[in-house]
């Protein structure tokens, strides 16, 4: 049995807690990036299944994993395209949009991946040694001898908040979800973005989905997501929808997740079963420190979530 | 070229605008010059915001052309009316609270680059609204303004764009007497440097004050356009409405005779938060008697409507007493405040006084349906509440195809009679009404006053909160001003006048050393002076 309380137990816990947590973070910020637009993306879990799938797939036919990778971008992208089809021309409900598209892609891609289960990946992405860096104590081996697509996450989190807080377009973006009505009157076309942040954010679940299947545990079970779309949709209010706030929520739960599973390995004498709703039960801690009414006023939703937008329609 | 000889900044012809069987506009005519500013009054439905929206591009007409400076135009998008240099204000905000004054302005604004400037904008912004006295900072987020200062954001964002022609709806609705003066001066200065200022209102008075030309609309057409200075209030009533209004309101008589009124409602040291948690009352004390209508006067956002909610139940008194009728009813519930006989007319009528998707009788009983003879057991009693409605809708006149109408579609008038009849039904013994006249047209709130007179006579309590000066010395005994969460005077009715009320309302008591500067600054109508 290990030692649970030295150090090097924490650091493999915390080296183990980036890549899981990378899956929900892409996820997470893709989520972020559709409600500030107003869209609310509940389809998240799907599109992760769907990435996962798909990325894996293109994986087998074609020895790169890079083109799967970009494969779960496209999957991603085609179904946040179906969900936005549905939500901002249409106006139908997002909520049962969002629902149905889940409950589609999980069942498309048990179906389509009756054959690759149990399959090994041809190629996958590995763990990278950053010179230097990796070699620094403790953070070395927790931040810098991590998989490519950690590392394109590291980049992703500080651009989409300057994209949100210091851009023209994200300032755009932001009153599309505040006030649609305004960003129209103001001359902004606040169908098409609106269509663009959901097709981003499938993209960007997609990619979440590619990062289980690809790099964290490479290949493809049913159900293979367990639940982590709705948990990126729930860190996004964590977060109060800013970017640099997911990332905290998403490694705190990545934190969680690997500590429990290094905990059963330990074989500290705590039943499994509840190890195993402990990343489950963080997020509804989380929820509810994030919903206070003090942190509610601070941070709050996006005013016009979850609301379809029709310019002349009156009440 | 003389003035005259130049084409109109805007010339609007025959613009006809349908809403499925409602037409909007019909055919109407509409012109302004550059270097005037022009009244569009008419009553509420008359079309006034629909031909504006039409001009803004937010709707498209289904017949018409609209010419700009001579030059015809076809506005497919709002994006295309800014180009061609509208700008528009609008009645209810565009801003988005959670950013600051200067990211609004730069919303919407292209070939700007990609990295946000505020800085440079924020020092465009002082200078413009220095130059224009339409102060206010550029770096405060909106959610932390006072309505005045969001509505100088509104006009500044406008400027900042360079609009030649600048469209106003309803611009002093909000504003303290004060502030409107301060706006009038602020607008006249615009036309003075050419541009075209258009403003819609339904106040005759400002009409006369401010503008050079007027246009009136009734249902949906233009009946005219006449020069303000050959004009006056009669005629103009006349062209509003198509007929001769009533005598004036006057001034209540004070219920003879009564001079220990039994008091109804007691209202002692109460302490409210407001939505964003910052205290809204801060200490009011109020006392209401039998027969008598308190009205209670303030700028948008001091207070009232938390005391409402307070008084009503709706939202939780962190301090001090509500007793009605000699019962403590502080922080019970709504339903318990009703059954001591309060009736409660809600600023939002659609909000939290009818449900818009149910039929009109469903909303007729939604105060009296858990008593008979409106219910029997578990059941409704169709027949009893079909004639319950038919005399709730025949007694307070309101015009509807049918009970089995949603209350949605009706007009602003006819809900707003639908609600007070059902409030009102049953001898309320005290009547909270917050703005029980706003947004309706004039006859629908002739009917308004009269129900909430004949209220008062029969010996009911009444608290009337308003941001209308003369329908608050209309109906009221006494008048509270509430500012910043407190009582800062209470006037008599019958000596009040709109001078004294509109200090009040700008936080000035008039004491040496109290006098405070109005809401979180200077009012307009005195950041000109310096």
């Amino acid at each position: 049995m290990d030692d649970v309380t030295s150090l090097a137990f924490l650091t493999s816990v915390l080296a183990a807690a980036i890549p899981a947590a990378t899956a929900i973070l892409y996820a997470c910020l893709g989520e972020l990036l559709c409600e500030r637009a107003g869209i609310l993306n509940l389809g998240v879990e799907g599109m992760m299944l769907m990435g996962a799938l798909g990325g894996f797939a293109v994986t087998v036919w074609t020895d790169r994993a890079w083109l799967g990778a970009l494969a779960a971008l496209g999957i991603g992208a085609a179904f946040g395209a179906l969900h936005a089809v549905l939500t901002v021309p249409i106006g139908a409900n997002q909520v049962v949009s969002g629902l149905a598209l889940t409950l589609f892609g999980a069942g498309l891609s048990a179906f389509l991946g009756r054959d690759l289960v149990g399959r090994a990946a041809p190629d996958s992405f590995g763990r990278l040694h950053v010179p230097l860096l990796g070699d620094l104590p403790e953070l070395g081996p927790i931040l810098f001898r991590q998989n490519a697509l950690v590392y394109l996450s590291y980049a992703l989190v500080p651009a989409l908040w300057f994209f949100v807080y210091r851009t023209r377009p994200g300032l755009h973006l932001r009153a599309l979800g505040e006030n649609p009505g305004t960003a129209d009157a103001l001359g902004l076309p606040v169908a098409a973005l609106r269509v663009a942040y959901v097709v981003a954010g499938g993209a960007l679940a997609g990619l979440g989905g590619a990062v289980i299947s690809l790099a964290t545990n490479p290949g493809w079970t049913e159900n293979v997501t367990a639940g982590r779309g709705y948990i990126a949709v729930a860190l996004v209010i964590f977060a109060g929808w800013n970017p640099l706030r997911a990332a905290f929520g998403a490694y705190l739960f990545g934190a969680v997740e690997a500590g429990q599973f290094r905990l059963q390995g330990a074989g500290v004498p705590i039943s499994s079963f509840f190890l195993n709703m402990l990343p489950y039960l963080f997020t509804v801690a989380a929820l509810v420190l994030a919903s206070r009414p003090a942190a509610r006023r601070r941070i709050g939703a996006p005013a016009a979530l979850g609301q379809a937008y029709v310019r002349e329609e009156r009440a | 070229m003389t003035r005259d000889a130049a084409p109109p900044a805007v010339e609007m012809r025959g613009i006809t605008k349908r809403f499925g069987e409602v037409v909007a506009n019909a055919g109407v005519d509409f012109a302004a010059r550059s270097g005037e500013v022009h009244a569009l009054v008419g009553e509420n439905g008359a079309g006034k915001s629909t031909l504006m929206s039409v001009l803004t591009g937010l709707y498209r007409p289904d017949t018409g052309t609209v010419a700009i400076d001579g030059r015809p135009v076809r506005f497919r998008s709002p994006r295309d009316a800014i180009d061609a240099g509208i700008g528009m204000v609008h009645q209810h905000f565009t801003l988005v609270d959670s950013l600051t004054v200067a990211e609004n302005v730069l919303l919407g604004r292209q070939g700007q680059g990609f990295r946000l400037d505020t800085s440079t904008v924020e020092r465009e912004l002082d200078a413009l609204g220095e130059r224009h006295g339409l102060r206010v900072d550029p770096r405060a987020r909106i959610w932390q303004l006072s309505v005045g200062e969001q509505q100088r954001v509104e006009i500044l964002r406008v400027l900042h764009r360079g609009a030649r022609i600048l469209i106003l709806d309803e611009p002093t609705a909000v504003l303290t007497p004060r502030e409107a003066a301060g706006l009038a001066a602020a607008l006249r200065g615009l036309a003075d440097e050419g541009l075209c200022v258009v403003f819609i209102s339904h106040k005759l008075d400002e009409v006369l004050a401010l503008a050079d030309q007027v246009t009136v609309l009734r249902r949906g057409r233009s009946v005219g356009t006449v020069d303000a200075a050959a004009t006056d209030r009669r005629s103009l009533a006349r062209l509003m409405v198509g007929r001769e209004l009533l005598p004036e309101d006057r001034r209540l008589t004070p219920t003879a005779g009564t001079p220990a009124r039994e008091t109804v409602l007691e209202v002692v040291g109460l302490r409210a938060e407001g939505d964003r948690g910052r205290p809204a009352l801060d200490g009011v004390d109020l006392r209401v008697g039998a027969g008598e209508s308190l009205g209670i006067a303030g700028v948008a956002g001091n207070g009232q409507r938390e005391l409402a909610e307070v008084v009503t139940g709706l939202r939780r008194a962190t301090a001090g007493r509500v007793v009605i009728g000699g019962q403590d009813l502080t922080n019970r519930s709504p339903r318990a405040v009703a059954a001591a006989g309060v009736a409660h007319i809600p600023e939002d009528r659609l909000a939290t006084g009818l449900v818009g998707g149910l039929d009109l009788a469903a909303n007729a009983i939604l105060r009296g349906y858990r008593v008979r003879p409106l219910t029997r057991g578990p059941l409704l009693a169709g027949r009893a509440i079909a004639r319950f409605t038919d005399r709730l809708l025949d007694a307070n006149d309101v015009q509807a195809p049918g009970r089995s109408t949603p209350a949605g579609r009706l007009s602003g008038g006819n809900q707003q009679k639908l609600l007070l009849g059902r409030e009102l039904d049953g001898r309320p013994r005290l009547v909270v009404a917050v703005h029980p006249a706003r947004g309706v047209d004039v006859g629908a709130t002739e009917t308004i006053h009269r129900l909430l007179r004949e209220q008062r006579a029969a010996g009911a309590a009444t608290l009337l909160i308003s941001e209308d000066l003369d329908e608050l010395l209309a109906l009221s005994d006494r008048i509270a001003v509430l500012f910043e969460g407190r009582v800062v005077g209470e006037v008599e009715s019958a000596t009040a006048d709109h001078e004294q009320l509109g200090l009040l309302m700008a936080g000035v008591t008039g004491q040496p050393g109290t006098e405070r500067a109005g809401f979180d600054g200077v009012p307009i109508g005195l950041a000109a002076d310096g």
